[in-house]
């Protein structure tokens, strides 16, 4: 049985969006990890998410400043 | 007398604090009414423990905490009401198809370099536009964005608390993170690279 490991940029970035919420599957996992090593696109794209996943768990984390009037 | 002094204090921190609390219990229930009411629970249950804190922080720390227990009790209230509604509020359009791609699945451009995000996302100018963008997602995109991220409830809670289906859950998710990230791009990202 073989699985088929390719996938495109549009599937790669579903991809990518989706495991912030889910656990991918195995054959996802490494057809991802697969994409990206020959990839010149969708890495940008997981850059922006990693972006955004760190900015909201700043966001949760903060604060603010003492807005004491 | 002291302490008469100190429980005013208290009394006076935690109203002044409403503001700030509503903010996000509006936020998270995209309702006036359920915030009010959220807000409204967690005032007088803090109110019921006075207890000292060393800095404002820490204060709006443990009133977040016992807001996010008051906004969860809500969401439950509410369920059927949130997850009754989202096919008639969203256009159905994947907004995957807002990205360029080409008819083989392909990138026709390249997605933009958002800039070192070290350097800008830790500004409180760039929260408020976070919140902008995560407020003008449909009602119930944004709910279910934010028990993810502000709650941090896992998928599978979620989906327990409003009895959703995880693939409704996840198609949800997928529109909110995609609108979110053009929203940030358009507002945030963007401006400041051409700075």
């Amino acid at each position: 049985m073989t699985i088929p490991l390719t996938r495109t940029c549009k599937q790669v970035i579903a991809l990518v969006v989706a495991r912030e919420d889910r656990d991918l599957g195995l054959p996802d996992k490494i057809a991802l990890r697969i994409h990206m090593a020959i990839c010149d696109t969708c890495p940008q794209f997981e850059r922006q998410m990693l972006t955004m996943h760190n900015s909201f768990r700043q966001w949760r984390n903060y604060s603010g400043p003492d807005d004491s009037k | 007398m002291e302490k008469n002094h100190l429980m005013h204090n208290f009394e006076d921190q935690i109203v002044s604090l409403r503001d700030y609390l509503l903010k996000f219990a509006r936020l998270q229930l995209r309702n006036d009414a359920w915030a009010e009411d959220a807000v409204s629970e967690t005032v007088l249950a803090a109110l019921a423990k006075p207890q000292a804190f060393g800095n404002r922080s820490q204060l709006k720390t443990w009133l977040v905490g016992i807001l996010k227990h008051k906004v969860v009790d809500a969401l439950r209230h509410h369920h059927r009401e949130i997850s009754g509604l989202e096919s008639t509020e969203d256009d159905n359009t994947d907004p995957l198809e807002a990205l360029a791609f080409k008819t083989n699945g392909h990138f026709a451009e390249q997605p933009a370099d958002w800039g070192n995000p070290e350097q800008q996302a830790s500004s409180q100018q760039f929260f408020a536009i976070l919140e902008a963008c995560a407020s003008k997602l449909p009602a119930t995109q944004g709910r279910l964005f934010l028990m993810r991220e502000w709650l941090e409830l896992s998928s599978e809670e979620i989906c327990k608390e409003l009895q959703l289906t995880p693939t409704n859950l996840y198609v949800q998710l997928h529109r909110a993170r995609l609108r979110l990230r053009e929203c940030l791009e358009l507002h945030w990202f963007m401006k400041a690279a051409t700075k």
